[in-house]
């Protein structure tokens, strides 16, 4: 008889074996970097396939750890852009002297992940969320000959610093007013009294940070810029896609009965995240800057979904994070590519990728248009049914915001668009040989961009598991 | 007639482009592809003037539903009616012309025809989907492929251009999708347009939403005072692009204007119309004597295309029968014609390297068959019975002399007088350059190639089809204006 845990907890279990196993490679005598990777991105594909083995529910640990067929699919969605990421980052990877710790770190945070959207009390929620950000600030500083990703590296761990702090404070008062730190005891002793909504908003405001919300955006862009690009696709897809899934079980289970508070917070921090992260990225001429503020633009979509309060705004963010996860993570790879061959960085430098890079440019091209929401991309589909359910509350000052953003954003990612396939440039990129398992990766995330909308039953099945 | 085909077409014709690595071979590919469909479009009509006679009279024929999301109620609905297959028409034929004019660009030529393709394909989905959410969709699809041709094969300000175009069209959609989706939610949970027009909204609601559908529509299809796009937008496009802009893409504003905005919200319609109609008529004259100042050839179009889609605006803000029925011919009769001018104009500017009037001159002796066509297309824009502008004019002003109160006659009459001045800018126009003493450096230029001539052939006869026997695009279209009128006045 297999214990009850061994199921529920197979993804966790996976994710320890795999970094046991790195870590006797460690102590061991060490594998030479292009023979370890591919084994690395076999178990990671593992890792990913465990989430399918069975489709169960339960708890335990006294309701600490839940598991429901949304929060696996939710973690197989993470697990999926760990994955693409090691397919995709295949040249930098294999450069770096650590790569063995490389995975380690990455794996840890992906355990606290794991671990955050299982959560089923405040004090696992704030562990979880310590270890799922603290070595991230620790990948960040990998390219350890650059000043600027130590930078990075900083400015990221005084950050979350900060608002752990804040998050701890909140919970306490939290604590302090309810006598609970049960996720399921909590809404009904939730009664909107000031102790709880200042609780709440410093909970929330903890949450922003990590979703780089305005005005608590701004380490977003100095980090992105100065972390490795595995590093940034990293933070900006899978933290950023795992946290969003616990706001919203957090915002829509725990603290329903605070619905007209956190409803004001977010209809004005959307707007402004928006409007900010989009004006912001109009003026970047670093490719990873803009994107970093590209996602802050595109968290303020997120938060317009997540406005709806019902089924359809979570299958709707859910979807637009699984759609995210192949767009951005297509377009940090073509950086990445770039970058480790090159060293080019700027806007500047992708004029006339095209001539040389047909190829790289398609892809670049093919992602920008899915952040951009434009058909027939699946991005299309997952700005459109963010906006169906931020409709639904009957406010459509949100949508017609949400919809002159979506015009500003077309700008800049035209502007790319352009410089690609439009300017001249005298010093091009010279042609880049793609390594295969790099061109693969790009591949199928282009087809997932393309098809991911028309396979409409993908939505329809998010949307049975949430309701 | 089973309506996929329609679709399957252009996107087997986008693959087979896009996997084969010959020029000559794309090209082929390109043209067959569209002469299929084209031989599609023309079955379609047989097919469904059949389905007519023999009495069917449901609203749409050919309909099939499927089911897309099912939680958000998104169905993949498409028919035809007879707008829908006139304009299905209108969009084969330009898209045969388009592909044939563009034989000799020689730079990243499968990018370009794949482009075309996908453009094509954006157009004919629109056209025959009933499902506003799919309708977006295919709206949408058309974008950047818009931007993309004039971006990389355009000339003069064609960043500028490309930049402008996207983002107001983009601008529009928002209105679009805002409008939508305030349809959505009010109409219980639906994005079939069948099932709107059947569920009841509000004289108020209805007052919210028209501005947003109609406005957003109206980017697309040059409504005054959001034309801007056009000029900049049609000089700077290659040939096809530009063709394709004026002959297709403005189109799927005007079938918007009036399917989904006038059909669905039929009071905000009534509130709006004086509004629409102002705004037409400004265009109109605005149109003609910016078209008068212009002396590049391409840009006489663009502004004379402002000018001539008012009319087909003015119909619909008349709200009677017979005018509607006119913007609808006014919209086919303007495609096929700006299409066929701007061909030419691409023929001559390939020849000639300028489309200034002033620096041509008795183009007719070294290149007739060009400027053969240069002189009809000219006599179909300003008017001349016989052929489609005639038709289509005649009948919006007739059906605008319905309404007998002051306001509507003098409308009316202002854009009636706008043909005059119309008259002298055509005029001049191809005077200047096909009549008159040819510069010496001309004398050595040839006349039209097969392609150019079949392309020109394929649109005059459209134009011709419409002009001497009027009576067929009228049936198709008359079925369909009675219905949305029916809603207007119950």
């Amino acid at each position: 008889m297999i214990p009850d845990f061994i199921y529920l907890m197979r993804s966790e279990l996976v994710v320890t074996l795999i970094i046991f196993f790195l870590l006797f490679v460690k102590i061991g005598k060490g594998m030479r970097n292009s023979s370890l990777l591919p084994v690395i991105q076999f178990l990671l594909l593992v890792n990913f396939l465990s989430h399918f083995a069975c489709h169960c529910s339960g708890n335990l640990f006294g309701n600490m750890f839940l598991v429901t067929p949304l929060i696996t699919m939710q973690k197989a969605i993470l697990s999926l852009a760990v994955y693409l990421i090691s397919l995709l980052c295949t040249e930098w990877l294999k450069k770096t002297e650590h790569l063995a710790e490389f995975f380690l770190l990455m794996l840890s945070a992906l355990l606290g992940m794991f671990f955050l959207l299982s959560s089923g009390n405040l004090l696992i929620f704030y562990l979880s969320l310590e270890l799922a950000t603290i070595p991230v600030a620790a990948m960040a500083n990998f390219d350890l000959h650059k000043r600027i990703s130590s930078e990075a590296a900083m400015k990221m761990i005084l950050s979350s610093a900060f608002s752990s702090g804040i998050l701890l404070f909140g919970i306490s008062l939290v604590y302090g007013s309810t006598g609970t730190l049960s996720f399921s005891a909590l809404p009904a002793l939730l009664n909107g009294s000031p102790l709880q909504i200042m609780g709440f908003v410093f909970l929330f405001t903890a949450f922003a940070f990590k979703l780089s919300i305005v005005p608590f955006h701004l380490w977003t862009a100095d980090v992105y810029e100065g972390a490795p690009v595995a590093v940034t696709s990293f933070l900006s897809v899978v933290s950023k896609g795992a946290i969003a899934f616990v706001f919203m079980t957090f915002l829509y289970k725990v603290f329903q009965p605070l619905h007209t508070t956190w409803y004001n917070l977010i209809f004005i921090l959307s707007i402004i995240t928006m409007v900010i992260g989009n004006l912001f990225a109009l003026r970047q001429n670093n490719i990873k800057r803009f994107l970093a503020f590209s996602s802050i633009a595109q968290v303020g979509f997120i938060l317009v979904g997540i406005s709806s309060n019902d089924p359809g705004g979570m299958t709707a963010v859910i979807f637009f994070i699984l759609v995210y996860v192949f767009s951005n993570l297509a377009a940090f790879g073509v950086a990445d590519v770039i970058a480790v061959s090159t060293g080019k960085e700027t806007i500047e430098d992708y004029k006339g990728l095209y001539a040389t890079n047909p190829f790289l440019g398609w892809i670049l091209a093919l992602s920008l248009f899915s952040l951009a929401g434009i058909p027939p991309t699946a991005g299309f589909f997952g700005k459109l049914f963010l906006l169906t359910a931020g409709a639904s509350t009957g406010n459509y000052w949100l949508i017609i915001i949400a919809g002159l953003n979506m015009v500003i954003s077309l700008y800049y990612y035209l502007k790319l668009v352009r410089a690609m396939f439009m300017d001249k440039n005298e010093n091009p990129i010279p042609k880049i040989y793609v390594n295969r398992t790099v061109k693969w990766a790009m591949v199928l995330c282009a087809l997932a961009i393309i098809l991911l909308g028309m396979f409409s039953w993908l939505y329809d099945h998010i949307h049975s598991l949430v309701a | 007639m089973n309506l996929h085909i329609i679709l399957l077409l252009p996107l087997l014709t986008a693959a087979g482009v896009l996997i084969s690595s010959n020029k000559q071979v794309i090209r082929m590919i390109s043209l067959f592809g569209s002469l299929i469909q084209m031989g599609l479009a023309l079955a379609l009509y047989f097919a469904f003037t059949a389905e007519r006679t023999a009495g069917n009279a449901t609203q749409m024929l050919f309909e099939q539903n499927y089911t897309l999301f099912t939680s958000l109620n998104i169905h993949y609905h498409i028919g035809v009616d007879g707008i829908s297959v006139a304009m299905i028409m209108l969009t084969s034929f330009v898209v045969v012309a388009g592909v044939l004019v563009s034989w000799n660009i020689e730079k990243m030529t499968r990018e370009f025809y794949f482009l075309l393709v996908l453009l094509a394909l954006g157009a004919y989905g629109f056209f025959i989907s009933l499902d506003l959410f799919v309708m977006f969709f295919f709206l949408e699809i058309s974008v950047i492929p818009k931007y993309l041709l004039i971006g990389v094969w355009g000339s003069g300000k064609k960043e500028y251009a490309a930049n402008k175009l996207a983002l107001m069209l983009m601008g529009g959609s928002a209105l679009i999708l805002v409008g939508m989706l305030i349809l959505y939610f009010n109409a219980g949970h639906t994005f079939d347009i069948q099932q709107i027009s059947q569920s009841v909204i509000g004289g108020r609601l209805q007052n919210i939403i028209f501005p947003f559908l109609f406005l957003g529509f109206g980017v697309f299809t040059a409504l005054f005072p959001l034309h801007t796009w056009v000029p900049d937008g049609h000089s700077s496009a290659p040939t096809a692009g530009s063709m394709f802009l004026a002959g297709i893409s403005m189109k799927l504003g005007g079938y918007g204007c009036l399917r989904v905005a006038t059909y669905l919200l039929p009071e905000g319609a009534k509130e709006y119309a004086n509004i629409i109609i102002v705004l037409s008529a400004i265009a109109i004259i605005y149109g003609a004597f910016a078209t008068m100042m212009q002396k590049d050839l391409k840009y006489i179009n663009a502004y004379s295309s402002v000018s001539h889609v008012g009319f087909s605006l003015l119909g619909i803000g008349m709200l009677t029968q017979t005018a509607i029925t006119g913007a609808l011919m006014q919209m086919v009769s303007h495609g096929l014609m700006t299409a066929l001018f701007f061909a030419v104009i691409g023929m001559i500017y390939d020849r000639t390297h300028t489309r200034m009037t002033a620096e041509m001159g008795g183009l007719l002796k070294v290149m007739p068959f060009i400027a053969t066509i240069l002189f009809i297309v000219g006599l179909c824009s300003l008017g001349l019975p016989g052929l489609s502008g005639f038709v289509a004019e005649m009948t919006v002003f007739v059906g605008s002399w319905e309404n007998a109160d002051t306001f509507h006659r003098v409308a009316t009459l202002l854009a009636c007088a706008s043909i005059v001045v119309t008259a002298v800018y055509i005029l001049r126009a191809v005077g200047q350059t096909a009549m008159g003493p040819i510069r010496t450096e001309h004398l050595s230029l040839g006349d039209a190639k097969w392609n150019e001539k079949l392309a020109a052939i394929v649109l005059l006869a459209g134009i011709l089809a419409i002009g001497i026997m009027p009576y067929w695009l009228n049936d198709l279209l008359t079925g369909p204006a009675k219905i949305i009128m029916d809603r207007i006045h119950p």
